[in-house]
């Protein structure tokens, strides 16, 4: 499934990155810690997080997850909206919390 | 000499430019078609290292050469230095600023981290004059 069918199901609120939101979805992380989440999210991770902050683009970008969440209305700077944008990263908002989102994901991709 | 010899500023203070050098090393890897774990592995040791020269030593240097069999990363700064390595090589330990700390870094993962993704590293330091960080990734190696 692809984030933008996922997204579509979800609820979520597309923010920028348009052109990368056919990534398709193969799993979710969920985590704020940036050195962290580099470490261990994992191409077509679904990544749920509220950092919206330009190193947040960084990282999605260097471990090539397939997009990010901001749970419960977490705010997307204007950097990393122009940097989200340039790099085709797709960025989502949403006001569930993490916990609720991640559930949604849960029944997406495993029904 | 090496297939391709790379050369970047990492600006200081700038957390907005930090990974624009390991994001090109990154794209040139792939677009020479390194493996995904062998690209991942450089990505994200040298993003961390462009990270602490942007809050620790107000930026620095980046030289990367590639070879077909070997991806050698020097960072180097002319920041404070580091008084104690094998402490600050201890994951945890962080002598970074709140303000870094709510960008998401701070942690005291990012010298673990470099460690573990690499095959080889190396830290010179000398307090007041600056750190050099050597490192290598060597494709089909190690692995995540």
């Amino acid at each position: 499934m692809t984030i933008q069918e996922m997204a579509a199901a979800c609820g979520w609120r597309l923010l920028a990155g348009e052109e990368g939101t056919g990534a398709q979805v193969e799993g979710c992380y969920i985590g704020d810690l940036l050195s962290w989440v580099m470490a261990r999210a994992i191409s077509g991770n679904v990544w749920l997080t509220v950092m919206g902050n330009v190193n947040a683009i960084a990282v999605a970008a260097l471990t090539d997850v397939a997009g990010i969440v901001l749970c419960e209305d977490a705010a997307l700077d204007e950097a990393a909206r122009a940097r989200a944008e340039l790099q085709g990263i797709p960025v989502y908002t949403c006001p569930a919390n993490l916990y609720e989102t991640a559930l949604q994901v849960a029944g997406q991709l495993h029904g | 000499m090496s297939m391709l010899h790379l050369h970047y500023d990492v600006p200081g203070d700038d957390f907005t430019r930090a990974g624009e050098a390991s994001g090109d090393v990154k794209h040139k890897l792939k677009r020479l078609g390194y493996e995904p774990d062998a690209i991942r592995r450089v990505a994200i040791a040298m993003y961390e290292g462009e990270i602490n020269m942007v809050i620790h030593a107000g930026g620095g240097e980046a030289t990367v050469d590639i070879d077909p069999d070997k991806v050698d990363i020097l960072l180097q700064d002319h920041g404070p230095g580091i008084a104690d390595v094998s402490k600050a090589m201890q994951a945890g330990w962080s002598t970074a600023p709140d303000n870094v700390r709510s960008l998401g870094f701070g942690a005291g993962m990012g010298l673990p981290n470099m460690k573990k993704y690499t095959d080889l590293m190396e830290i010179q330091s000398v307090v007041g004059e600056g750190t050099t960080v050597h490192m290598v990734v060597n494709p089909g190696q190690k692995g995540s």
